[in-house]
């Protein structure tokens, strides 16, 4: 069988439903969280990708490193603010983030 | 041409540039700063604004389309700058008396501004994230920014996690729009949809976006993070999310519905009226329970951007005038709010809860009138200005058949009111408290009346931006 576009498709959908996923029906850690912020942006990488070299244009990989660059970026702010939470809080669960409730 | 490419993003590119100076500045000088770049950078936004607006057009668009700067833009960029320089000078003496006026603070407004600057200029795909990204991590990090308070880092938190889901929603989405489309442009995706018709990829990309700009906006039913970030966040901060990022993300979204997908209204009208109406209902039910007010202006402004909603919804020239006006007159009210919400301290503490404002109508009659004023206005009751925002929306919808809608917003609207009025009522009528006593400088107290003003004497000629607005979606649609 060969490997065409429908198959990247479906892994980077497959990757991006477990990412939210994983920031949903994760209860334990807030560092789990950012591991699956970072699942989704890699699913829209491959997306991007696939369908980059399947049209024939090279924007979608241009945008894949834009991309790539703000996960970098949004990584490094998200671990920040974790260490603040931490200092505050004592403790990264994600059921310690509770003071305010809606 | 280069050159003129660059004359068109000059002003997001001057503000880039003073913002890393003041970075420089701030990191460099052996005292604190904060206050000096503070105030500089609110003086800076406001010439700025003026720039925006006066100066002579060089044509509309640079980089090939990626960059948008229509009268909409700069309508939408004038409101943003001037709403920014406003918190700004707001915040000044609250971030004074909690110890924390830093120079990051206006560093950061700065950054976001340009990374809003740059979101309602965008005419790609690209450019959109790329500025959506510079307001939002800029953001997540304000919303933090009281880092010794748990409460404030738990807002940063959540408002990170949900922003980066919603970024997540976004990019999937457009990389459905890029692959069926074959094209980030809006000008070639307008063209591919005018050609070949909508294809199941393109609308599953579409929504997909749609649902990451809606948890931006904080539309229903992605609004869950608003409350708590709203609660939580320095209350400057939060008159700055209640502010210019709403105006960014909205204005941001009628571009790209317009732009890119405007040969599928069909498909989108649904979407949107669908958002409008759970927003209205969720803003104005939710509230009823709440006690801190700053939650209180949480529900609310997803109420209002219900309405906003409502006025896209409607998918005409007349919509999108109507939801600019909407915009304007709702961050008018709002920075008046919030002058009048940073003052609510009692023995230098700042107090959140609306029953610390009993009868203070008493003590402060000229506040309590102001606020009074406001919250009227808010509630859409006639005559002031907020009823006329709400009333132009409604027409749009109706005019576009979406009667349905409008009713459903009428009702809403009398819902809201009861919790509007609940706090004029504490105000003039509630029980004794014990009293707020702090003391609001004269810059506050300046632009609680003249935001209170606004919204009176605003009803004789809306002071002109009816047709400002009108020229501003004109620019957007033809």
């Amino acid at each position: 069988m060969t490997i065409g576009l429908e198959q990247y498709l479906t892994v980077a959908a497959m990757l991006f439903v477990i990412g939210i996923f994983g920031i949903f029906l994760n209860r334990k850690n807030i560092i789990v969280i950012l591991m699956s912020i970072e699942l989704v942006l890699l699913a829209v990488n491959i997306n991007m990708v696939a369908f980059s070299t399947h049209l024939g244009d090279l924007v979608g990989q241009v945008f894949t490193l834009f991309i790539l660059t703000v996960a970098a970026a949004e990584a490094a702010i998200g671990l920040a603010i974790l260490v603040v939470f931490y200092r505050n809080r004592g403790a990264i669960d994600v059921e310690d983030a509770n003071v305010m409730k809606g | 041409m280069l050159s003129n490419d660059i004359y068109v993003i000059l002003p997001e590119l001057v503000i880039v540039g003073v913002a890393i100076a003041a970075l420089m500045f701030g990191v460099y000088s052996r005292r604190e700063q904060g206050g000096n770049v503070l105030t500089f950078m609110a003086l800076f936004f406001v010439g700025m604004g003026f720039w925006v607006a006066y100066r002579p057009p060089v044509g509309d668009t640079a980089f090939d389309g990626m960059f948008i700067n229509d009268g909409f833009a700069r309508f939408a960029k004038v409101a943003i700058l001037w709403s920014g320089a406003a918190v700004l000078l707001l915040a000044r003496p609250y971030l004074t008396r909690l110890k924390l006026l830093k120079y990051e603070f206006p560093v950061l407004v700065a950054l976001a501004t340009v990374g809003m600057m740059m979101m309602v200029s965008a005419g790609d795909m690209i450019a959109l994230y790329m500025g959506l990204e510079l307001q939002s991590l800029a953001l997540y990090v304000i919303a933090a920014f009281n880092r010794d308070s748990l409460k404030s880092s738990e807002a940063g938190l959540k408002y990170f996690v949900l922003g980066a889901l919603s970024s997540g929603l976004l990019l999937y989405g457009a990389s459905l729009v890029y692959g069926f489309a074959g094209t980030t442009g809006f000008a070639g995706i307008s063209q591919v949809i005018t050609d070949n018709g909508m294809s199941m990829g393109i609308l599953f990309g579409l929504v997909f976006m749609a649902a990451g700009i809606a948890f931006k906006v904080s539309a229903a039913p992605f609004h869950m993070w608003t409350p708590d970030v709203y609660e939580g966040s320095p209350t400057p901060v939060t008159a700055f999310f209640a502010s210019a990022p709403k105006v960014a993300a909205m204005v941001m979204l009628t571009r790209l519905l317009y732009d890119a997908f405007g040969d599928a209204m069909h498909d989108w009208r649904q979407l949107l009226a669908i958002l409008s109406l759970a927003s209205m209902f969720i803003g104005a039910v939710a509230a009823i329970g709440q006690t801190n007010i700053k939650r209180l202006m949480a529900y609310s402004s997803i109420g209002h951007m219900g309405f906003a909603l409502m006025g896209l919804a409607a998918g005409n020239q007349m919509g999108v005038q109507y939801m600019l006006i909407y915009m304007s007159i709702y961050v008018t009210t709002n920075i008046g709010v919030f002058a009048f919400i940073l003052n609510m301290e009692r023995d230098g503490q700042p107090v959140t809860d609306i029953k610390a404002l009993g009868q203070l109508s008493k003590i402060q009659p000229g506040r309590a009138l102001a606020l009074a004023v406001l919250m009227f206005s808010l509630a859409g009751i006639p005559p002031l200005v907020g009823f006329f925002a709400k009333f132009y929306v409604l027409s749009a919808a109706v005019d576009a058949g979406l009667t349905w809608l409008a009713v459903a917003g009428v009702i809403a609207s009398v819902i809201g009111a009861f919790y509007y009025l609940r706090i004029v009522y504490l105000m003039y009528f509630g029980e004794d408290a014990d009293t707020l006593n702090g003391r609001m400088p004269m810059l506050h107290m300046a632009f609680l009346g003249v935001s209170a003003a606004i919204m009176v004497l605003g009803i004789v000629n809306m002071f002109g931006i009816e047709g400002m607005a009108a020229s501003a979606a004109a620019s957007l649609l033809n």
